[in-house]
């Protein structure tokens, strides 16, 4: 006969553990889980980035309904247990049903703890714990706009994240003077401030709480100094208490947590008790690694397989905020005997500390660089000294005995953990890559989870990959430009070159395509490539061009479109204007309105408007919707302002006019300023050009958009001409070695500023560069124009009407 | 079983779109690199794109929006994503009318 197993809670340890047992032992437990919340086991850490919107709850179930059932598994979920009678061994929950047990389990997690303010029980006032939390602060976004996070630790930071990205405004109380005290030292908590505010976070420190105001729904919050702050919402995220009260009621030894042992036995024999509320040697953890590590050695206690036991386990930390970059693990203040070496760069914003003991790593904290993390907590787990030579742990050595990742890899026990997140072992790893045949990274996470937390363990993860397979074969299997091939797009460039193919149709099918026609990434993909390497033999494919670029509009949300006419360095006349907005009410545009790059957007237009109102215009084509020059913003400039050191409005339009209509691997934009004031904003363009007192400095790769990117200086030139020349060949060779859709902040930051400035370091190379554009910008005609003078291309804007005969 | 002449075969260029109106009724239809057409209704089940803007490789179409899959022949939205929509029987004719067929009970009445 199965003896029968019962697990009181449902959640991240407590389903690991299971899993790990039915691994071990399939048949040896009849088992029935008794669950609170009405979900299947879901992935609580990625509740940030549900919140975030990076994630819907689809995305979080760990484990769906079909599992349970599959590995008949008796789920009570939504159900609360209420009561244990240890000495009949039953659980009964709160509706009445009743489970026997051979073996119990709580794996009942924690709670949120919430301070005992006055007021604290009003509506608006929650934690974040759960999937309803989530949905609680979803659903005040919508209505509310001020929201107040109560704790600086990292569930208070990643709510507020949350909380921004929904739109709202956050400030983050918090009481003392360092944000993430418990994970950070303070040099870098004032870092991940600072950047945090940057994104747009208040904070109110060493605050403490007095009072919730507000008469059904909270209004405010009120400090002990007396100050107090508005807030619609007010979420609590000051810590966790282990979830014992149930157990405490059957009389099991509870501390802080419920007291268990290296085996996770409580005081009961055949209870056990895992995850967040248990307590071994006087620690409760609060993350998931150690849990999963606590799992582990419970499955196989009950699988009846011998083990060392639970020692304990060292936490990392990392923080799920995007765009900040932060770990932490083991001790890393300094203490009495300790040392530390520390790096700081200010300029990149880096900051990195490891803190020795006797010559042994025993913690470290990395900000705005994190690609350290694994080989640091491999370190601190591993113990070896370094006595001596505790620099190399951090600045590399010059003799070169640095352990690498693959000396780490290999000497990482088969059951270590390597993705904290969701519990996967080296050996799970490995036999996904050996059993199941998966050969990159995307396809170990779709197999064994690993990596799709919160990914800081990928670098790892790529490492045994690597190791596994050999260096070669991972480079063999690398994901080609989209899923109809493995090629690269340096390999398909090249193929295109060395073959001479010249149309798409010819690459697919010589290079051997999986789908036939290939998708959206690869057509419009292609058809850049080959306009740009033959640009007089390849005949442009209007079927492969996005939406925009084949109706030479901007597509809105209703299937409208937007009409953008070019106006040079943002100089417009009256006559200019008359027209435009002649135009504008003649075809009843309902919105008209000045862009962020000093030119008039006409929206709403219908489609088949659009060639009415070019012809009308009269205007070339600004390709506002094109991969193309965009616009080139100025200042006034010399011409009246007082600071003016040159012409940049000149200077914006010779550019403007030189460059337009150019095809480019993704959006250009460009601006001039007239003087180092850049009221242009020329230091978050593509390309900017800064006027100084007998020149101009060139600037380039920078961002004003999704990935914010300040621009770097790539030259400074005297005249315009070089000005146009430099253009021209940084412009040239973008076009030449970027991806398809990658900006050149991405693209300058993976090929590296230095190629780019050593492309384009000699005159003779420049020159070539700028012979080969300005081949193609010989070629290039406005479509607008086109368009309008060719009664077939204007007549494919119309809609298709049945014959007046036609009824249905 | 109504037949409706909505063009002829040569107002279409190969993998690219066209609307047809009839009252409420909207309409994409596609002329794909075989010469054969598909019409199906112009509105994508995610959030209302018009598939009559998508690109066309082979007998699927991209939702111009958020690149949605969907197939021309059955209205089937490809995985990962979810749905379908009504697909309209279409021919050729021999002079090289495109010929639409709705039936009665569709949508339209
Ligand atoms: C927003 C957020 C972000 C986080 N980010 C990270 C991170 O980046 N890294 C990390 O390591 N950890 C993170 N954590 C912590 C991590 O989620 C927890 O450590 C982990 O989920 C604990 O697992 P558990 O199984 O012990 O508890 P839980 O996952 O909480 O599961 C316990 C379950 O038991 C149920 N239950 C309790 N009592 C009963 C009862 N009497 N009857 C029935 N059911 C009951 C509860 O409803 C709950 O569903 C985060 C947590 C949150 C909330
Ligand atoms: S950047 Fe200099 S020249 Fe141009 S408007 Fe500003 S202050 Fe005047
Ligand atoms: S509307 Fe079609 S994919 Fe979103």
């Amino acid at each position: 006969m199965k003896r029968k197993l019962v697990m009181i809670g449902n959640g991240m340890a407590g389903v690991s553990f299971v899993e790990q047992l039915l691994k071990l032992n399939p048949h040896r437990y009849d088992i029935t889980i008794i669950g609170a919340e009405p979900h299947p086991n879901y992935n609580r850490i990625m509740l940030s980035s549900v919140l975030a919107g990076d994630a819907n709850m689809q995305d979080i179930v760990l484990n769906d309904w079909d599992w349970y059932r599959d590995n008949n598994i008796l789920l009570h979920a939504g159900q609360t247990a209420a009561h244990i009678d240890t000495e009949k061994r039953t659980v009964t929950t709160d509706k009445g049903i009743a489970a026997s047990y051979d073996d119990l389990v709580f794996a009942t997690g924690s709670l949120p703890f919430m301070l005992p303010l006055p007021g604290a029980d009003k509506e608006g006032v929650i934690a974040f714990r759960d999937i309803k939390d989530c949905e609680t602060m979803i659903e005040a976004s919508k209505n509310y706009r001020k929201a107040v996070v109560i704790g600086g630790g990292l569930l208070g930071l990643e709510a507020a994240r949350g909380l921004l990205n929904l739109k709202m405004e956050v400030d983050v109380v918090h009481i003392f003077d360092n944000l993430m005290e418990r994970q950070l030292d303070r040099t870098a908590s004032k870092l991940l401030q600072a950047e945090l505010e940057r994104q747009g976070m208040n904070f109110l420190l060493e605050k403490q709480s007095d009072s919730i105001m507000g008469k059904k729904r909270v209004t405010g919050l009120k400090f002990k100094d007396g100050t107090h702050v508005d807030a619609d919402l007010v979420v609590m995220a000051v810590g966790i208490k282990p979830n014992v009260q149930l157990a405490k009621d059957s009389g099991i030894e509870v501390n802080r947590g419920i007291v268990v042992d290296d085996y996770l036995q409580t005081s009961l024999p055949n209870v056990y008790a895992v995850g967040e509320c248990a307590e071994h040697r006087g620690i409760a953890y609060g993350l998931v690694a150690p849990l999963y590590e606590q799992g582990a050695i419970l499955a196989k206690k009950l699988a009846g397989v011998d083990s060392e036991g639970y020692q304990g386990s060292v936490v990392s930390t990392k923080l799920k905020v995007s765009g900040v970059n932060v770990f932490s693990a083991g001790r890393f203040n300094d203490e009495p005997g300790t040392k530390a070496v520390r790096v700081q760069d200010d300029i990149d914003g880096i900051y990195k500390k490891v803190v020795f003991d006797q010559g042994k790593v025993i913690g470290a904290v990395l900000f705005g660089d994190t690609g350290d993390s694994s080989r640091l907590f491999s370190l601190i787990r591993s113990g070896e000294d370094f006595a001596g030579r505790e620099k190399e742990v951090l600045l590399g050595s010059s003799g070169g005995q640095m352990a690498s990742t693959g000396d780490l890899v290999a000497a990482m026990s088969g059951d270590e953990i390597v993705c904290g997140c969701n519990g996967v072992t080296k050996d799970t790893i490995l036999e996904s890559i050996t059993e199941k045949g998966c050969v990159s990274v995307g396809e170990i996470r779709a197999c064994t989870k690993a990596s799709g937390g919160c990914g800081g363990c990928k670098p790892l993860v790529e490492a045994i990959l690597t190791s596994a397979l050999g260096e070669d074969n991972v480079a063999a299997v690398k994901e080609g430009i989209c899923g109809c091939t493995t090629l690269s797009r340096d390999e398909v460039v090249d193929a295109i070159k060395r073959m001479h193919l010249t149309t798409s149709k010819e690459v697919m099918h010589v290079l051997e395509w999986a789908n036939p026609e290939g998708c959206t990434k690869c057509r419009p993909a292609l058809n850049y490539y080959l306009g740009m390497v033959y640009p007089d033999e390849h005949e442009d494919e209007l079927e492969s061009r996005i939406v925009n670029e084949r109706s030479h509009a901007n597509i809105q949300k209703d299937g409208t479109f937007s009409v953008v006419p070019r106006i040079y360095g943002g100089v417009t006349t009256p006559a200019d204007l008359k027209k435009i907005a002649t135009v504008a009410e003649k075809y009843n545009v309902p919105l008209v309105k000045i862009t962020g790059g000093q030119r008039i957007d006409l929206l709403g237009v219908k489609k088949e408007d659009l060639p009415g109102m070019w012809g009308d215009l009269d205007m070339p084509s600004g390709y506002a919707y094109g991969k193309a020059l965009r616009t080139v913003k100025t200042c006034v400039g010399s011409t009246f302002c007082r600071f003016g050191t040159q012409d940049s409005i000149k200077m914006g339009i010779d550019l403007e006019k030189k460059f337009e209509r150019l095809d480019t691997p993704h959006k250009v934009k460009l601006a001039v300023s007239g003087c180092p004031r850049n009221c242009a904003e020329a230091t978050i363009k593509d390309l900017g050009v800064v006027a100084i007192d007998g020149g101009w400095e060139i600037y380039v790769a920078g961002n004003g958009g999704t990935r914010v990117r300040a621009a770097d200086l790539l030259v400074k030139v005297k005249t315009e001409e070089e000005v146009l020349e430099w253009t021209g060949a940084y412009l040239q060779y973008y076009r030449e070695t970027a991806n398809w859709n990658e900006r050149t902040s991405e693209w300058a930051q993976r090929v590296g500023l230095d190629t780019v400035k050593k492309a384009l370091e000699s005159k003779e190379d420049r020159d070539a560069l700028c012979e080969r554009i300005d081949k193609t910008l010989g070629l290039v005609k406005d479509p607008w124009k086109q368009i309008v003078e060719n009664a077939e291309l204007s007549k494919a804007f119309d809609a298709l009407t049945a014959p007046a005969e036609a009824k249905v | 079983m109504n037949e409706v002449i909505v063009g002829h075969i040569s107002e279409f260029t190969d993998r690219r779109g066209r609307v047809f109106r009839l009252g409420e009724l909207e309409l994409a239809l596609f002329k794909l690199s075989d010469g054969e057409v598909k019409a199906v209704e112009n509105n994508c089940p995610h959030k209302n794109g018009k598939l009559s803007e998508g690109m066309v490789c082979d007998h699927h179409v991209y939702c111009p929006l958020h690149d949605w899959k969907i197939d021309l022949n059955d209205g089937l939205v490809q995985a990962p994503d979810e749905g379908c929509i009504q697909t309209y029987p279409v021919f050729v004719d021999d002079k090289g009318n495109v010929v639409l067929q709705l039936a009665m009970q569709s949508k339209v009445s």
